[in-house]
């Protein structure tokens, strides 16, 4: 079971209170042709390291944020509030 | 290579077991070669395999990041079937079925290939109606699919609890009785034995490091752990990091990676007849021919390359199991463990040529790639060969994503491939 801060919360809670909404950051495009549909809707980074992502606090705040988190080690690297930039990540 | 055969074995026996040959080739790799296939699992091995026997292409390297047959295909829960809602994915399976149904004579080894029938569960009205189109659909495609009622699938399958006093009581269910599991690991070892005899080189602690160009773009070999190796056509076939291959190549690809996590329990003696899926209640089960059941879960809901996850969606199934089967409460569970699915926006494969010429990928088989093995592999392979899909796999394109022509089975089945 992941704990997850949640940066409204600001209380670390069990992973069951929360889902997933997949990569964080992605812009809808204003405009777009087929090629750009397909990044959008379907391209994905898929990183194998640190993955910027959704969660969604839907057992708790209701609100969603965005998390790095390490996709090897499934550790949270940090969260951050939606709307944010993707911000520096802290040194180990 | 000897052939297995009731002479061998008594011929061996006699010989203490001593004289067997190696069942398959550690070369090492060669300077180029016509085509190299990275991902020495069940689909690629069995790429390779056909390559050589269908379309005579036998300078051929399997290349492996680790050993072969180490990853997806030693992790998965065996299940066999074809009852797939779209006429593109009941081909697809069913030309692997088909196959199927031959191999074990066919490669001389031992799948342990049985067709004891897996049964889907519908727990609610509307998964009723969802089944029965399956099956129509799937009996317009030749595919074998019946319903049954509560009485027939607990006539099938008697360890099945029918009571209508439990959270989701069981309505009915649709019985392929083609389907059904083989022994995961055999199949690697099958086609790894098949091609080597045929000339094809499994190369095992080999990463590939890099995916070289020539400078019209098209491929001319990859950089690897074990050196340079040259080769104009490279497939990639690598589940969970095929990604990261196609990205060496400059590509982006529709693809997300979930842990799906599996367990066994403790060998008893033969109790469950069948396969036996759920959806709703996110499980399925099986029992090996060791006598340990094999259990499924639902995949997790975020990327990760861990390949382990967390406690309480194992919980969850098991809860589910204890319920449709009351006698298995008491059961211990011995092993657990997480697999690592490439999974696809559509939940269907993608198999078939990619912009850069030369480079073939066979991926995003997320939950559902074991059943597929021989018939990915056998497409690949015609891929391969005639530098075009076969008409069965032809609609399994990378370019659908663009198209928008996709193969929805995520709204037909998101879960229990």
């Amino acid at each position: 079971m992941l704990l997850i801060d949640c940066p409204y919360c600001e209380q670390e809670r069990a992973e069951i209170e929360f889902t997933c909404s997949g990569e964080a950051h992605m812009q809808k495009p204003q405009n777009a042709d087929d090629a750009q549909w397909e990044k959008f809707l379907f391209l994905r980074a898929n990183t194998k390291g640190v993955h910027y992502e959704r969660w969604y606090h839907v057992h708790g705040c209701g609100r969603y944020f965005n998390a790095a988190r390490d996709t090897i080690s499934d550790k949270f690297l940090l969260t951050y509030k939606a709307g944010l930039p993707k911000p520096e990540l802290p040194n180990e | 290579m000897t052939r297995f055969s009731f002479p061998s074995l008594v011929r061996h026996a006699f010989g203490g077991d001593k004289g067997w040959d190696q069942q398959w080739a550690k070369p090492e790799p060669k300077a180029s070669y016509d085509v190299i296939i990275i991902g020495a699992g069940g689909h690629g091995l069995a790429a390779a395999y056909y390559l050589a026997k269908e379309h005579n292409i036998t300078n051929v390297a399997v290349l492996e990041k680790g050993w072969l047959g180490g990853g997806n295909t030693a992790r998965n829960t065996t299940v066999i079937r074809s009852n797939y809602l779209y006429d593109e994915s009941a081909n697809l399976y069913n030309h692997a079925l088909c196959l199927w149904e031959g191999l074990s004579q066919e490669l001389n080894y031992n799948l342990m290939f049985s067709q004891r029938g897996v049964m889907m569960l519908a727990h609610s009205e509307h998964e009723v109606q969802l089944y029965k189109r399956h099956v129509h659909a799937n009996r317009l495609n030749g595919v074998d699919n019946e319903w049954l009622n509560v009485e027939q699938a607990k006539d099938f399958c008697p360890p099945l609890n029918i009571s209508p006093d439990v959270r989701y009581p069981v309505m009915g269910a649709a019985l392929q009785r083609r389907g059904g599991t083989a022994r995961h690991d055999g199949v690697a070892w099958g086609y790894a034995r098949g091609a080597s005899t045929r000339g094809v080189h499994i190369i095992e602690n080999c990463e590939v490091l890099g995916i070289n160009r020539h400078a019209d773009g098209s491929v001319s070999g990859v950089e690897t752990s074990r050196g340079t190796i040259g080769a104009s056509k490279i497939a990639i076939s690598a589940a969970a990091h095929s990604s990261q291959l196609m990205n060496m190549a400059g590509l982006d690809v529709p693809l997300e990676c979930f842990t799906l996590q599996a367990l066994v329990s403790e060998p008893v003696a033969p109790v469950f007849p069948c396969v036996i899926a759920s959806n709703t209640v996110h499980a399925y089960i099986s029992q090996s021919d060791k006598g340990e059941l094999v259990i499924g879960a639902g995949t997790e809901q975020y990327v990760s390359y861990a390949q382990r996850g967390p406690l309480h969606t194992v919980e969850h199934t098991l809860a589910a199991i204890c319920e449709m089967f009351p006698m298995f409460t008491r059961m211990k569970m011995l092993r657990n463990w997480g697999g690592c699915v490439d999974v696809t926006p559509d939940r269907s494969p993608i198999l078939g040529k990619t912009p850069i010429q030369g480079l073939y990928l066979n991926a995003g088989w997320g939950t559902g790639g074991f059943k597929a093995t021989p018939g990915a592999g056998h497409l690949l392979a015609h891929t391969i060969a005639k530098d075009a899909p076969h008409e069965i796999n032809a609609p399994f394109s990378l370019s659908r994503f663009q198209t928008g022509r996709l193969i929805d089975e995520a709204a037909a089945a998101a879960v229990a491939h």
